[in-house]
C-alpha cells in the first residue's frame, strides 16, 4: 500500500474510533447531576479554545492577523446585531479586505 | 497542498469523504508535505481529533438505541454542527446536528473536488479571508453559550489554556487540554445551578 493510501486509512480508522468512543462507553443512561454540570460547560471551554487557536495562532506560535481583526469584527456584529449571518459573512469580508491592502 | 505530500487528486477527494475532519487531514498532509512518515501523520490527525472524546461524552446521554448504532451517530460529530446543536441544559438536539453535519459533510466532498480538479484557478482561500469563518462561527455560538458568569469564566480558562499550549503542545492538544476547564462544574455552586435549571423546565434529566 502506498503511504498516502496507509494515511488516509489510518486517519479514517483513527477518526472512526475517537468519535465513537464517548456515545459507546456512555450513551442510553441516565448521568449524575455532576456529570451534567460538567458537560454543560464543555462548550464554552471548547469554543473558547476554538476560537483563541484559530483566531490568535497560527500554527504553533501566536499570531495576530488579518483573521484576528475579521473574526473580532464578525463578533462584534454578532454581539450587537445578534444574527450569526452577519457575523459569518462580516468576518471573510473584513479579512479579506485587510489582506488585499 | 495535498499534491505537496505526494496524493493524487483522487486520493484527496476519497481522504476526504471518508475521513470528513478537516484540520485532522490538513494536520496529517502537512505532516507528509514536510517529509514525515504515515505514522507520524496518522498521529497528528489522531491528537487534532482527541477533541472529539469530550463532545462525544457530552453527546452521548442524548443518544439512543445500542452501542454500534451510537457509534455510528457519534460519527455525525464535527466541531459546528456540535455546537450548533447543544442545549442549555447539557442536552443535544440530534436532527439539529445530523442535519447540521449532513450539510457541511456535501459542502466538504464538493470543496476538495473542486479544490482537487480546479483548484490551480481559484487563487489562495486565504485571499478572500476564509480561514477567518469558522472562528467567527464560534464566536457567535460563545456569545450564546456564555450567558452566566460562570460559563463566560470556564470560556475565558479554556481560551488562555489553549493558548498558553499552542507553542508547547502539538496541534490538536491545545483544544483537548483546555476541555479540562469544565471542570469547574464539579463546584457546588455549578451543580445547584443546573438542578435549578432542570426543575425550572421540569424535565428530570
Amino acid at each position: 500500500m502506498s503511504t498516502g493510501a496507509t494515511v488516509i486509512a489510518g486517519c479514517a480508522l483513527v477518526t472512526f474510533a475517537i468519535k465513537a468512543a464517548g456515545p459507546v462507553a456512555l450513551g442510553g443512561r441516565e448521568l449524575p447531576i455532576w456529570f451534567t454540570s460538567v458537560v454543560v460547560l464543555l462548550a464554552p471551554a471548547l469554543l473558547a479554545a476554538l476560537v483563541a487557536t484559530q483566531a490568535l495562532a497560527d500554527g504553533d506560535r501566536l499570531a495576530i492577523g488579518a483573521d484576528t481583526a475579521g473574526v473580532a469584527a464578525g463578533g462584534l456584529a454578532a454581539w450587537r446585531t445578534g444574527s450569526i449571518v452577519a457575523c459569518v459573512l462580516l468576518a471573510p469580508a473584513v479579512t479579506a479586505a485587510l489582506r488585499a491592502l | 497542498m495535498a499534491q505537496d505530500a505526494g496524493l493524487s487528486e483522487l486520493q484527496a477527494i476519497v481522504m476526504s469523504a471518508i475521513v470528513y475532519a478537516g484540520s485532522a487531514q490538513f494536520s496529517a498532509i502537512a505532516i507528509l508535505a514536510q517529509g514525515g512518515g504515515a505514522g507520524a501523520a496518522i498521529a497528528a490527525a489522531a491528537l487534532m481529533n482527541s477533541r472529539f472524546l469530550p463532545m462525544g461524552v457530552a453527546l452521548a446521554p442524548s443518544l439512543g438505541g445500542g452501542p454500534l448504532r451510537r457509534a455510528l451517530q457519534g460519527q455525525g460529530v464535527v466541531d459546528a454542527s456540535w455546537a450548533l446543536a447543544a442545549r442549555p441544559d447539557g442536552s443535544f438536539d440530534r436532527m439539529l446536528l445530523f442535519g447540521s453535519s449532513a450539510a457541511q459533510y456535501v459542502a466538504w466532498v464538493s470543496g476538495t473536488t473542486i479544490g482537487a480538479l480546479w483548484g490551480g484557478a481559484l487563487g489562495d482561500p486565504q485571499d478572500l479571508g476564509l480561514d477567518a469563518l469558522f472562528p467567527a462561527f464560534f464566536v457567535a455560538l460563545l456569545l450564546g453559550e456564555a450567558r452566566s458568569g460562570r460559563a463566560r469564566g470556564v470560556a475565558a480558562l479554556g481560551a488562555l489554556i489553549a493558548l498558553v499550549l499552542v507553542p508547547l503542545a502539538p496541534a490538536g492538544v491545545p483544544v483537548l487540554v483546555a476541555s479540562f476547564a469544565a471542570l469547574v462544574g464539579l463546584t457546588r455552586g455549578a451543580r445547584a445551578a443546573v438542578l435549578e435549571r432542570q426543575e425550572a423546565e421540569g424535565e428530570p434529566r
